[in-house]
Protein backbone atom coordinates (compact mmCIF):
# COMPACT_ATOMS: atom_id res chain seq x y z
CA UNK A 1 0.00 0.00 0.00
CA UNK A 2 1.18 3.54 -0.82
CA UNK A 3 0.15 6.82 0.73
CA UNK A 4 0.85 10.22 -0.79
CA UNK A 5 0.01 13.53 0.86
CA UNK A 6 -1.24 16.19 -1.57
CA UNK A 7 -2.33 18.74 1.02
CA UNK A 8 -1.47 19.03 4.72
CA UNK A 9 -2.64 22.52 5.63
CA UNK A 10 -5.68 23.27 7.80
CA UNK A 11 -8.44 25.83 7.28
CA UNK A 12 -7.22 27.73 4.20
CA UNK A 13 -4.65 27.28 1.47
CA UNK A 14 -1.58 29.41 2.19
CA UNK A 15 1.03 29.28 -0.56
CA UNK A 16 4.06 31.52 -0.18
CA UNK A 17 7.71 31.70 0.79
CA UNK A 18 7.00 30.67 4.38
CA UNK A 19 5.25 27.40 3.50
CA UNK A 20 7.48 26.13 0.70
CA UNK A 21 8.86 23.12 2.54
CA UNK A 22 5.65 21.75 4.07
CA UNK A 23 3.23 23.08 1.48
CA UNK A 24 0.22 25.37 1.41
CA UNK A 25 -2.56 23.17 0.02
CA UNK A 26 -5.46 21.98 2.15
CA UNK A 27 -6.16 18.34 2.92
CA UNK A 28 -5.99 15.61 0.31
CA UNK A 29 -4.46 12.15 0.66
CA UNK A 30 -4.01 9.54 -2.05
CA UNK A 31 -3.96 5.91 -0.96
CA UNK A 32 -3.13 3.12 -3.42
CA UNK A 33 -3.92 -0.45 -2.55
CA UNK A 34 -1.51 -3.22 -3.54
CA UNK A 35 -3.74 -3.68 -6.61
CA UNK A 36 -3.32 0.04 -7.41
CA UNK A 37 -6.98 0.82 -6.64
CA UNK A 38 -7.32 4.55 -5.98
CA UNK A 39 -8.71 5.81 -2.70
CA UNK A 40 -8.71 9.57 -2.10
CA UNK A 41 -9.24 10.92 1.39
CA UNK A 42 -10.72 14.44 1.26
CA UNK A 43 -10.87 16.94 -1.58
CA UNK A 44 -9.12 20.05 -0.30
CA UNK A 45 -7.07 22.17 -2.71
CA UNK A 46 -4.38 19.46 -2.81
CA UNK A 47 -6.69 17.33 -4.99
CA UNK A 48 -5.97 19.62 -7.95
CA UNK A 49 -2.33 18.47 -8.12
CA UNK A 50 -3.47 14.85 -7.82
CA UNK A 51 -5.88 15.44 -10.70
CA UNK A 52 -3.01 16.58 -12.95
CA UNK A 53 -1.15 13.36 -12.30
CA UNK A 54 -4.24 11.25 -12.93
CA UNK A 55 -4.66 12.73 -16.41
CA UNK A 56 -1.82 10.41 -17.41
CA UNK A 57 -3.70 7.37 -16.12
CA UNK A 58 -7.04 7.54 -17.91
CA UNK A 59 -9.64 6.23 -17.48
CA UNK A 60 -9.74 7.20 -13.82
CA UNK A 61 -11.68 5.14 -11.33
CA UNK A 62 -11.59 6.87 -7.98
CA UNK A 63 -13.28 6.39 -4.64
CA UNK A 64 -13.23 9.66 -2.74
CA UNK A 65 -13.98 9.56 0.99
CA UNK A 66 -14.90 12.89 2.54
CA UNK A 67 -14.20 13.13 6.29
CA UNK A 68 -16.48 16.16 6.65
CA UNK A 69 -17.77 18.99 4.54
CA UNK A 70 -15.84 22.01 5.80
CA UNK A 71 -14.36 23.98 2.91
CA UNK A 72 -10.74 22.98 3.45
CA UNK A 73 -11.72 19.34 2.88
CA UNK A 74 -13.98 19.76 -0.17
CA UNK A 75 -12.97 22.93 -1.97
CA UNK A 76 -10.82 21.22 -4.58
CA UNK A 77 -13.57 18.82 -5.70
CA UNK A 78 -14.95 20.98 -8.54
CA UNK A 79 -11.34 21.28 -9.83
CA UNK A 80 -10.81 17.53 -9.92
CA UNK A 81 -10.27 17.45 -13.67
CA UNK A 82 -11.20 13.76 -14.22
CA UNK A 83 -14.81 14.80 -13.39
CA UNK A 84 -15.09 16.47 -16.79
CA UNK A 85 -13.91 13.60 -18.94
CA UNK A 86 -16.29 10.87 -20.16
CA UNK A 87 -15.22 7.35 -19.35
CA UNK A 88 -14.03 8.24 -15.84
CA UNK A 89 -15.93 7.11 -12.83
CA UNK A 90 -15.98 8.65 -9.38
CA UNK A 91 -17.63 7.41 -6.28
CA UNK A 92 -17.90 9.96 -3.46
CA UNK A 93 -18.54 8.70 0.06
CA UNK A 94 -19.16 10.64 3.26
CA UNK A 95 -21.20 11.13 6.40
CA UNK A 96 -24.76 12.40 6.89
CA UNK A 97 -25.25 15.87 8.35
CA UNK A 98 -28.07 15.78 10.90
CA UNK A 99 -28.32 19.58 11.09
CA UNK A 100 -29.19 20.07 7.41
CA UNK A 101 -30.43 16.51 6.86
CA UNK A 102 -28.14 16.38 3.83
CA UNK A 103 -26.33 13.30 2.69
CA UNK A 104 -22.95 13.54 0.97
CA UNK A 105 -24.66 13.90 -2.44
CA UNK A 106 -24.93 17.64 -1.71
CA UNK A 107 -21.15 18.11 -1.37
CA UNK A 108 -20.69 19.03 -5.04
CA UNK A 109 -24.06 20.59 -5.73
CA UNK A 110 -23.70 23.11 -2.91
CA UNK A 111 -20.44 24.38 -4.44
CA UNK A 112 -21.76 24.56 -7.97
CA UNK A 113 -24.37 27.29 -7.59
CA UNK A 114 -24.12 29.45 -10.67
CA UNK A 115 -22.95 32.63 -8.92
CA UNK A 116 -20.01 30.75 -7.45
CA UNK A 117 -18.98 28.29 -10.16
CA UNK A 118 -19.66 28.29 -13.88
CA UNK A 119 -20.28 24.58 -14.50
CA UNK A 120 -23.32 22.61 -13.40
CA UNK A 121 -23.04 19.10 -12.06
CA UNK A 122 -25.08 17.85 -15.02
CA UNK A 123 -22.30 19.09 -17.30
CA UNK A 124 -19.65 16.97 -15.63
CA UNK A 125 -19.12 14.09 -18.02
CA UNK A 126 -17.67 11.43 -15.74
CA UNK A 127 -19.94 8.96 -14.03
CA UNK A 128 -20.48 10.25 -10.49
CA UNK A 129 -22.00 8.22 -7.71
CA UNK A 130 -22.62 9.16 -4.07
CA UNK A 131 -22.91 7.02 -0.96
CA UNK A 132 -23.81 8.43 2.43
CA UNK A 133 -22.14 6.24 5.01
CA UNK A 134 -23.16 5.18 8.46
CA UNK A 135 -20.62 5.07 11.24
CA UNK A 136 -18.78 1.77 11.40
CA UNK A 137 -19.80 0.87 7.85
CA UNK A 138 -17.14 -0.83 5.74
CA UNK A 139 -16.91 -0.14 2.02
CA UNK A 140 -14.97 -2.40 -0.35
CA UNK A 141 -12.72 -0.74 -2.93
CA UNK A 142 -11.39 -3.59 -5.02
CA UNK A 143 -10.01 -5.91 -2.40
CA UNK A 144 -9.20 -3.06 0.00
CA UNK A 145 -11.69 -1.87 2.62
CA UNK A 146 -12.50 1.54 4.07
CA UNK A 147 -14.32 1.92 7.40
CA UNK A 148 -15.63 5.21 8.79
CA UNK A 149 -15.70 6.06 12.49
CA UNK A 150 -17.48 9.04 14.02
CA UNK A 151 -14.95 11.44 15.57
CA UNK A 152 -15.40 14.86 17.19
CA UNK A 153 -15.63 18.11 15.20
CA UNK A 154 -18.18 20.93 14.91
CA UNK A 155 -19.73 19.12 11.95
CA UNK A 156 -20.06 15.34 11.74
CA UNK A 157 -16.61 13.98 10.83
CA UNK A 158 -15.62 10.43 10.00
CA UNK A 159 -12.09 9.14 10.45
CA UNK A 160 -11.30 6.45 7.86
CA UNK A 161 -9.37 3.25 8.24
CA UNK A 162 -8.08 1.88 4.93
CA UNK A 163 -6.95 -1.75 4.94
CA UNK A 164 -5.46 -4.08 2.40
CA UNK A 165 -3.43 -7.28 2.69
CA UNK A 166 -2.95 -6.82 6.42
CA UNK A 167 -1.69 -3.25 6.08
CA UNK A 168 -3.64 -0.31 7.42
CA UNK A 169 -3.80 3.49 7.40
CA UNK A 170 -6.08 5.66 9.51
CA UNK A 171 -6.84 9.28 8.72
CA UNK A 172 -8.71 11.31 11.32
CA UNK A 173 -9.89 14.20 9.22
CA UNK A 174 -10.48 16.90 11.82
CA UNK A 175 -10.73 15.68 15.37
CA UNK A 176 -10.60 17.14 18.85
CA UNK A 177 -10.58 14.54 21.59
CA UNK A 178 -13.89 14.96 23.43
CA UNK A 179 -13.57 16.93 26.67
CA UNK A 180 -15.69 17.24 29.76
CA UNK A 181 -18.12 20.18 29.57
CA UNK A 182 -18.60 20.09 33.36
CA UNK A 183 -16.34 21.25 36.17
CA UNK A 184 -14.89 18.61 38.51
CA UNK A 185 -17.23 19.67 41.30
CA UNK A 186 -20.38 19.50 39.13
CA UNK A 187 -22.68 16.57 39.85
CA UNK A 188 -22.60 15.50 36.19
CA UNK A 189 -18.80 15.48 35.87
CA UNK A 190 -18.15 11.80 36.66
CA UNK A 191 -20.87 10.47 34.41
CA UNK A 192 -19.73 12.63 31.51
CA UNK A 193 -16.17 11.45 32.09
CA UNK A 194 -17.34 7.84 31.85
CA UNK A 195 -19.06 8.45 28.50
CA UNK A 196 -15.89 10.12 27.20
CA UNK A 197 -13.80 7.14 28.28
CA UNK A 198 -16.19 4.82 26.42
CA UNK A 199 -16.05 6.96 23.27
CA UNK A 200 -12.25 7.29 23.42
CA UNK A 201 -11.80 3.56 23.68
CA UNK A 202 -13.97 3.15 20.56
CA UNK A 203 -11.78 5.67 18.73
CA UNK A 204 -8.57 3.95 19.82
CA UNK A 205 -10.04 0.60 18.72
CA UNK A 206 -10.85 2.05 15.28
CA UNK A 207 -7.21 3.11 14.73
CA UNK A 208 -5.67 0.26 16.66
CA UNK A 209 -2.39 -1.12 15.33
CA UNK A 210 -2.37 0.75 12.02
CA UNK A 211 0.90 1.15 10.15
CA UNK A 212 0.25 4.85 9.60
CA UNK A 213 -1.96 7.21 11.58
CA UNK A 214 -2.44 10.58 9.90
CA UNK A 215 -3.78 12.76 12.65
CA UNK A 216 -5.11 16.30 13.13
CA UNK A 217 -2.40 18.01 15.20
CA UNK A 218 -3.33 21.62 14.61
CA UNK A 219 -2.29 23.24 17.85
CA UNK A 220 0.46 23.38 20.40
CA UNK A 221 -0.60 22.64 23.94
CA UNK A 222 -0.05 26.32 24.74
CA UNK A 223 -2.42 27.40 21.96
CA UNK A 224 -5.11 24.87 22.81
CA UNK A 225 -6.88 26.60 25.74
CA UNK A 226 -7.97 29.48 23.49
CA UNK A 227 -8.96 27.06 20.72
CA UNK A 228 -10.88 24.57 22.82
CA UNK A 229 -14.09 23.52 21.11
CA UNK A 230 -12.83 24.45 17.62
CA UNK A 231 -12.65 20.75 16.82
CA UNK A 232 -8.92 20.18 16.42
CA UNK A 233 -6.29 18.19 18.24
CA UNK A 234 -2.84 19.08 19.49
CA UNK A 235 0.53 17.41 18.89
CA UNK A 236 0.28 16.07 22.42
CA UNK A 237 -3.22 14.64 21.97
CA UNK A 238 -2.14 12.95 18.72
CA UNK A 239 0.89 11.37 20.39
CA UNK A 240 -1.28 10.15 23.25
CA UNK A 241 -3.76 8.51 20.86
CA UNK A 242 -1.00 7.02 18.71
CA UNK A 243 0.58 5.43 21.79
CA UNK A 244 -2.74 4.09 23.06
CA UNK A 245 -3.61 2.62 19.66
CA UNK A 246 -0.07 1.19 19.30
CA UNK A 247 0.34 2.54 15.79
CA UNK A 248 3.67 2.18 13.99
CA UNK A 249 3.96 5.66 12.55
CA UNK A 250 2.24 8.93 13.41
CA UNK A 251 2.02 11.64 10.76
CA UNK A 252 1.02 15.00 12.28
CA UNK A 253 -1.08 17.07 9.87
CA UNK A 254 -3.57 19.94 9.49
CA UNK A 255 -0.87 22.53 10.03
CA UNK A 256 -2.04 25.95 11.11
CA UNK A 257 -2.17 28.31 8.09
CA UNK A 258 -0.36 31.03 10.04
CA UNK A 259 2.54 28.74 10.95
CA UNK A 260 5.66 29.16 8.82
CA UNK A 261 7.91 26.20 8.03
CA UNK A 262 10.48 27.42 10.57
CA UNK A 263 7.87 27.85 13.28
CA UNK A 264 6.40 24.43 12.51
CA UNK A 265 9.79 22.76 12.83
CA UNK A 266 10.61 24.62 16.03
CA UNK A 267 7.30 23.63 17.57
CA UNK A 268 7.72 20.02 16.48
CA UNK A 269 11.23 19.91 17.97
CA UNK A 270 9.90 21.27 21.26
CA UNK A 271 7.10 18.65 21.32
CA UNK A 272 9.50 15.82 20.53
CA UNK A 273 11.88 16.91 23.27
CA UNK A 274 9.03 16.37 25.72
CA UNK A 275 8.18 12.96 24.24
CA UNK A 276 11.45 11.08 23.80
CA UNK A 277 10.91 7.86 21.92
CA UNK A 278 10.42 4.85 24.16
CA UNK A 279 10.24 1.17 23.23
CA UNK A 280 6.96 0.47 21.43
CA UNK A 281 6.45 4.14 20.57
CA UNK A 282 5.50 5.09 17.03
CA UNK A 283 7.84 6.94 14.74
CA UNK A 284 6.53 10.52 14.63
CA UNK A 285 6.86 12.82 11.63
CA UNK A 286 5.42 16.07 10.34
CA UNK A 287 3.15 15.77 7.32
CA UNK A 288 4.66 17.41 4.26
CA UNK A 289 3.01 18.04 0.92
CA UNK A 290 4.37 15.50 -1.56
CA UNK A 291 5.41 13.05 1.15
CA UNK A 292 5.16 9.42 0.07
CA UNK A 293 4.88 6.54 2.49
CA UNK A 294 5.21 2.97 1.34
CA UNK A 295 3.82 0.31 3.64
CA UNK B 1 -48.62 -3.14 21.24
CA UNK B 2 -52.07 -1.91 20.12
CA UNK B 3 -52.35 -1.32 16.42
CA UNK B 4 -53.58 2.00 15.11
CA UNK B 5 -55.72 2.91 12.16
CA UNK B 6 -53.63 3.88 9.13
CA UNK B 7 -55.09 7.39 9.39
CA UNK B 8 -53.94 7.94 13.00
CA UNK B 9 -50.65 6.32 12.18
CA UNK B 10 -50.10 8.78 9.34
CA UNK B 11 -50.94 11.74 11.57
CA UNK B 12 -48.52 10.63 14.24
CA UNK B 13 -45.77 9.88 11.76
CA UNK B 14 -44.99 13.56 11.23
CA UNK B 15 -45.89 14.61 14.74
CA UNK B 16 -42.45 14.92 16.24
CA UNK B 17 -40.68 16.70 13.41
CA UNK B 18 -43.33 19.40 13.44
CA UNK B 19 -43.62 19.57 17.21
CA UNK B 20 -42.61 22.96 18.63
CA UNK B 21 -40.54 23.01 21.83
CA UNK B 22 -41.34 24.68 25.13
CA UNK B 23 -41.22 28.50 25.29
CA UNK B 24 -38.52 28.69 27.94
CA UNK B 25 -36.10 26.44 26.13
CA UNK B 26 -36.69 28.13 22.79
CA UNK B 27 -35.95 31.53 24.37
CA UNK B 28 -32.95 30.21 26.26
CA UNK B 29 -31.44 28.42 23.27
CA UNK B 30 -31.73 31.52 21.12
CA UNK B 31 -30.24 33.66 23.86
CA UNK B 32 -27.35 31.32 24.68
CA UNK B 33 -26.43 30.63 21.10
CA UNK B 34 -25.99 34.32 20.35
CA UNK B 35 -22.84 34.12 22.44
CA UNK B 36 -20.19 32.09 20.64
CA UNK B 37 -18.48 31.39 23.97
CA UNK B 38 -21.58 30.18 25.81
CA UNK B 39 -20.83 27.37 28.23
CA UNK B 40 -21.85 24.02 26.71
CA UNK B 41 -23.23 22.82 30.02
CA UNK B 42 -25.74 25.69 30.11
CA UNK B 43 -27.02 24.69 26.72
CA UNK B 44 -27.33 21.06 27.78
CA UNK B 45 -29.16 22.07 30.95
CA UNK B 46 -31.84 23.71 28.80
CA UNK B 47 -32.17 20.82 26.35
CA UNK B 48 -32.36 18.27 29.16
CA UNK B 49 -35.35 20.05 30.65
CA UNK B 50 -37.39 20.06 27.47
CA UNK B 51 -39.02 16.76 26.47
CA UNK B 52 -39.44 17.91 22.86
CA UNK B 53 -35.82 19.02 22.41
CA UNK B 54 -34.58 15.88 24.15
CA UNK B 55 -36.62 13.49 22.09
CA UNK B 56 -35.58 15.23 18.86
CA UNK B 57 -31.87 15.10 19.73
CA UNK B 58 -32.07 11.45 20.71
CA UNK B 59 -34.07 10.66 17.59
CA UNK B 60 -31.23 11.99 15.43
CA UNK B 61 -28.64 10.04 17.37
CA UNK B 62 -30.54 6.78 17.17
CA UNK B 63 -31.16 7.15 13.45
CA UNK B 64 -29.74 4.72 10.99
CA UNK B 65 -26.82 7.01 10.13
CA UNK B 66 -25.28 6.64 13.56
CA UNK B 67 -26.06 3.04 14.36
CA UNK B 68 -23.76 3.45 17.33
CA UNK B 69 -22.54 0.55 19.40
CA UNK B 70 -24.49 1.64 22.45
CA UNK B 71 -27.90 3.21 22.01
CA UNK B 72 -28.06 6.84 22.97
CA UNK B 73 -30.40 7.60 25.82
CA UNK B 74 -29.00 10.75 27.34
CA UNK B 75 -28.25 14.20 25.97
CA UNK B 76 -24.75 14.05 27.52
CA UNK B 77 -24.02 10.98 25.44
CA UNK B 78 -25.21 12.87 22.37
CA UNK B 79 -22.72 15.63 23.16
CA UNK B 80 -19.81 13.20 23.38
CA UNK B 81 -20.81 11.36 20.22
CA UNK B 82 -21.87 14.03 17.72
CA UNK B 83 -20.23 16.99 19.44
CA UNK B 84 -21.52 20.03 21.27
CA UNK B 85 -21.64 22.17 18.13
CA UNK B 86 -23.87 19.78 16.24
CA UNK B 87 -26.12 19.45 19.29
CA UNK B 88 -26.28 23.25 19.56
CA UNK B 89 -27.18 23.68 15.91
CA UNK B 90 -29.79 20.94 16.09
CA UNK B 91 -31.31 22.72 19.11
CA UNK B 92 -31.36 25.96 17.12
CA UNK B 93 -33.20 24.25 14.28
CA UNK B 94 -35.73 22.84 16.78
CA UNK B 95 -36.16 26.31 18.27
CA UNK B 96 -36.96 27.59 14.78
CA UNK B 97 -40.03 25.34 14.59
CA UNK B 98 -41.72 27.64 17.12
CA UNK B 99 -43.04 27.44 20.69
CA UNK B 100 -45.75 25.30 22.18
CA UNK B 101 -48.71 27.48 23.21
CA UNK B 102 -49.34 27.27 26.97
CA UNK B 103 -53.07 26.79 26.28
CA UNK B 104 -53.66 24.82 23.15
CA UNK B 105 -56.82 24.00 21.22
CA UNK B 106 -57.39 20.80 23.18
CA UNK B 107 -57.31 22.70 26.48
CA UNK B 108 -54.33 20.66 27.63
CA UNK B 109 -52.30 22.33 30.38
CA UNK B 110 -48.80 22.28 28.93
CA UNK B 111 -47.22 23.84 32.04
CA UNK B 112 -48.60 21.15 34.29
CA UNK B 113 -47.42 18.50 31.86
CA UNK B 114 -43.88 19.92 31.89
CA UNK B 115 -43.91 20.24 35.67
CA UNK B 116 -44.91 16.59 36.10
CA UNK B 117 -42.37 15.38 33.52
CA UNK B 118 -39.51 17.28 35.16
CA UNK B 119 -40.43 16.14 38.67
CA UNK B 120 -40.76 12.52 37.53
CA UNK B 121 -37.41 12.77 35.73
CA UNK B 122 -35.64 14.19 38.79
CA UNK B 123 -37.12 11.56 41.11
CA UNK B 124 -36.36 8.71 38.68
CA UNK B 125 -32.72 9.82 38.48
CA UNK B 126 -32.40 9.97 42.25
CA UNK B 127 -34.11 6.61 42.78
CA UNK B 128 -31.69 5.05 40.31
CA UNK B 129 -28.73 6.63 42.09
CA UNK B 130 -29.91 5.57 45.55
CA UNK B 131 -31.51 2.21 44.92
CA UNK B 132 -30.50 1.08 41.43
CA UNK B 133 -27.52 -0.97 42.63
CA UNK B 134 -25.74 -0.20 39.38
CA UNK B 135 -28.43 -1.99 37.35
CA UNK B 136 -29.80 1.21 35.82
CA UNK B 137 -28.14 4.32 34.47
CA UNK B 138 -29.48 7.35 36.39
CA UNK B 139 -29.42 9.52 33.26
CA UNK B 140 -31.39 6.93 31.30
CA UNK B 141 -33.97 6.96 34.10
CA UNK B 142 -34.05 10.76 33.95
CA UNK B 143 -34.81 10.57 30.22
CA UNK B 144 -37.49 7.92 30.83
CA UNK B 145 -39.15 10.25 33.36
CA UNK B 146 -38.89 13.25 31.07
CA UNK B 147 -40.43 11.41 28.11
CA UNK B 148 -42.93 9.04 29.72
CA UNK B 149 -46.00 11.22 29.02
CA UNK B 150 -44.81 12.45 25.63
CA UNK B 151 -47.86 10.84 24.02
CA UNK B 152 -50.04 13.47 25.71
CA UNK B 153 -48.37 16.39 23.94
CA UNK B 154 -48.63 14.52 20.68
CA UNK B 155 -52.38 14.09 21.22
CA UNK B 156 -52.79 17.72 22.27
CA UNK B 157 -50.92 19.04 19.24
CA UNK B 158 -52.00 16.70 16.50
CA UNK B 159 -55.35 15.21 17.60
CA UNK B 160 -56.65 18.28 19.41
CA UNK B 161 -60.38 17.66 18.88
CA UNK B 162 -60.27 14.03 20.03
CA UNK B 163 -58.04 14.86 22.98
CA UNK B 164 -60.26 17.75 24.08
CA UNK B 165 -63.15 15.30 24.37
CA UNK B 166 -60.97 12.93 26.39
CA UNK B 167 -59.91 15.70 28.76
CA UNK B 168 -63.52 16.76 29.33
CA UNK B 169 -64.43 13.22 30.39
CA UNK B 170 -61.42 12.68 32.61
CA UNK B 171 -62.43 14.41 35.84
CA UNK B 172 -63.30 11.21 37.72
CA UNK B 173 -61.52 8.45 35.78
CA UNK B 174 -57.88 7.90 34.77
CA UNK B 175 -56.97 9.69 31.56
CA UNK B 176 -55.30 6.70 29.93
CA UNK B 177 -58.48 4.60 30.19
CA UNK B 178 -60.59 7.24 28.47
CA UNK B 179 -57.92 7.70 25.79
CA UNK B 180 -58.01 3.99 25.04
CA UNK B 181 -61.82 4.05 24.74
CA UNK B 182 -62.14 7.23 22.68
CA UNK B 183 -58.99 7.27 20.56
CA UNK B 184 -58.32 3.54 20.55
CA UNK B 185 -54.89 3.93 22.09
CA UNK B 186 -53.55 5.68 25.19
CA UNK B 187 -50.69 8.18 25.54
CA UNK B 188 -48.34 5.57 27.01
CA UNK B 189 -48.71 3.34 23.97
CA UNK B 190 -48.40 6.24 21.52
CA UNK B 191 -45.25 7.54 23.28
CA UNK B 192 -43.74 4.06 23.25
CA UNK B 193 -44.69 3.55 19.62
CA UNK B 194 -42.94 6.73 18.53
CA UNK B 195 -39.72 6.00 20.36
CA UNK B 196 -39.76 2.42 19.14
CA UNK B 197 -40.01 3.68 15.59
CA UNK B 198 -36.80 5.64 16.15
CA UNK B 199 -34.85 2.64 17.38
CA UNK B 200 -34.61 3.78 20.98
CA UNK B 201 -33.54 0.99 23.31
CA UNK B 202 -36.22 -1.60 24.00
CA UNK B 203 -35.95 -1.02 27.76
CA UNK B 204 -37.00 2.61 27.28
CA UNK B 205 -39.86 1.65 24.95
CA UNK B 206 -41.09 -0.89 27.49
CA UNK B 207 -41.08 1.41 30.46
CA UNK B 208 -42.88 4.23 28.64
CA UNK B 209 -45.48 1.76 27.35
CA UNK B 210 -46.11 0.17 30.76
CA UNK B 211 -45.91 3.16 33.07
CA UNK B 212 -49.57 2.93 34.01
CA UNK B 213 -49.36 -0.68 35.13
CA UNK B 214 -47.39 -2.25 37.94
CA UNK B 215 -44.17 -3.24 36.20
CA UNK B 216 -44.02 -6.96 35.58
CA UNK B 217 -41.28 -6.99 32.97
CA UNK B 218 -37.75 -7.74 34.07
CA UNK B 219 -36.75 -4.14 33.56
CA UNK B 220 -35.29 -2.12 36.45
CA UNK B 221 -35.81 1.12 34.52
CA UNK B 222 -39.54 0.30 34.33
CA UNK B 223 -39.68 -0.08 38.08
CA UNK B 224 -37.80 3.15 38.57
CA UNK B 225 -40.16 5.07 36.29
CA UNK B 226 -43.26 3.51 37.83
CA UNK B 227 -42.13 4.55 41.29
CA UNK B 228 -41.08 8.02 40.17
CA UNK B 229 -44.36 8.65 38.33
CA UNK B 230 -46.39 7.58 41.36
CA UNK B 231 -44.27 9.64 43.73
CA UNK B 232 -44.42 12.69 41.46
CA UNK B 233 -48.20 12.47 41.52
CA UNK B 234 -48.08 12.20 45.31
CA UNK B 235 -45.88 15.28 45.42
CA UNK B 236 -48.39 17.16 43.31
CA UNK B 237 -51.10 15.98 45.70
CA UNK B 238 -49.42 18.01 48.41
CA UNK B 239 -50.07 20.99 46.23
CA UNK B 240 -53.82 20.23 46.28
CA UNK B 241 -54.75 17.86 43.45
CA UNK B 242 -57.00 14.73 43.66
CA UNK B 243 -55.56 11.87 45.76
CA UNK B 244 -53.36 9.34 44.03
CA UNK B 245 -54.28 5.68 44.37
CA UNK B 246 -51.45 3.16 44.36
CA UNK B 247 -50.83 -0.41 45.42
CA UNK B 248 -49.07 -0.18 48.78
CA UNK B 249 -48.05 -3.85 48.57
CA UNK B 250 -46.14 -3.49 45.33
CA UNK B 251 -42.36 -4.11 45.46
CA UNK B 252 -40.00 -4.05 42.52
CA UNK B 253 -37.86 -7.01 41.61
CA UNK B 254 -34.75 -4.86 41.23
CA UNK B 255 -35.69 -1.78 43.22
CA UNK B 256 -37.11 -3.61 46.19
CA UNK B 257 -39.01 -0.75 47.80
CA UNK B 258 -42.63 0.08 48.45
CA UNK B 259 -43.85 3.47 47.27
CA UNK B 260 -43.93 4.71 50.87
CA UNK B 261 -40.38 3.59 51.63
CA UNK B 262 -39.17 5.12 48.39
CA UNK B 263 -40.81 8.42 49.29
CA UNK B 264 -39.23 8.34 52.73
CA UNK B 265 -35.80 7.73 51.20
CA UNK B 266 -36.04 10.81 48.99
CA UNK B 267 -36.49 13.36 51.76
CA UNK B 268 -38.11 16.65 50.86
CA UNK B 269 -40.15 16.16 47.69
CA UNK B 270 -40.82 19.86 47.28
CA UNK B 271 -37.20 20.29 46.22
CA UNK B 272 -38.00 18.44 42.97
CA UNK B 273 -41.04 20.55 42.21
CA UNK B 274 -39.25 23.77 43.16
CA UNK B 275 -36.58 23.08 40.56
CA UNK B 276 -39.18 22.33 37.90
CA UNK B 277 -41.19 25.37 38.92
CA UNK B 278 -38.20 27.62 38.30
CA UNK B 279 -37.89 26.40 34.76
CA UNK B 280 -41.60 26.81 34.14
CA UNK B 281 -41.97 30.27 35.61
CA UNK B 282 -39.07 31.70 33.72
CA UNK B 283 -40.88 30.77 30.51
CA UNK B 284 -43.47 33.45 31.15
CA UNK B 285 -40.98 36.29 31.45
Amino acid sequence: MKVRLWGVRGSIACPGPHTLRYGGNTTCIEVRSDDNDLIVLDGGTGIFQLAQKLLNEMPVQANIFITHTHWDHIQGLPFFTPLYIPGNSLHIHGPFDPVTSNGIEKVMDIQLQYSYFPVREAEMRARIEYSTLTTGQTVAVGSATVTGTLLNHPVVNFGYRVEHNGKAVFFTGDHEPPYNIYEPDDEEFAEFEAIIAEKESEIVAAMSGVDVLICDSSYSREEYPTKKGFGHGTFDSSIRMARQAKVKRLVCTHHEPTRSDDQLEALFAEVMSRHPREPGDPEIVLAREGMEIEI
Amino acid sequence: MASLSPEINARLELAVDRMPAFPKSVQKILELSRNINCAPKELIMVIEKDPVMTIKILKVLNSVYYSLPSKITSVSRAVVYIGINTVKNLALSFAAVGMLPSRNVAGFDIDRYLQHSLVTAGIARQLAQKHGNGQVDPMDCYVAGLLHDFGKVVFAQFMAAEFQEVLQKSSDRPLHEIESESIGVNHAVVGAMLIQRWNFPETLVECVRDHHENPVMDNPMSECLFLADTIAKRAAEVEGLPPVVYDSNWRGKHIVLSVDRAIASLGDLTAFSAEAQMFKQASRT
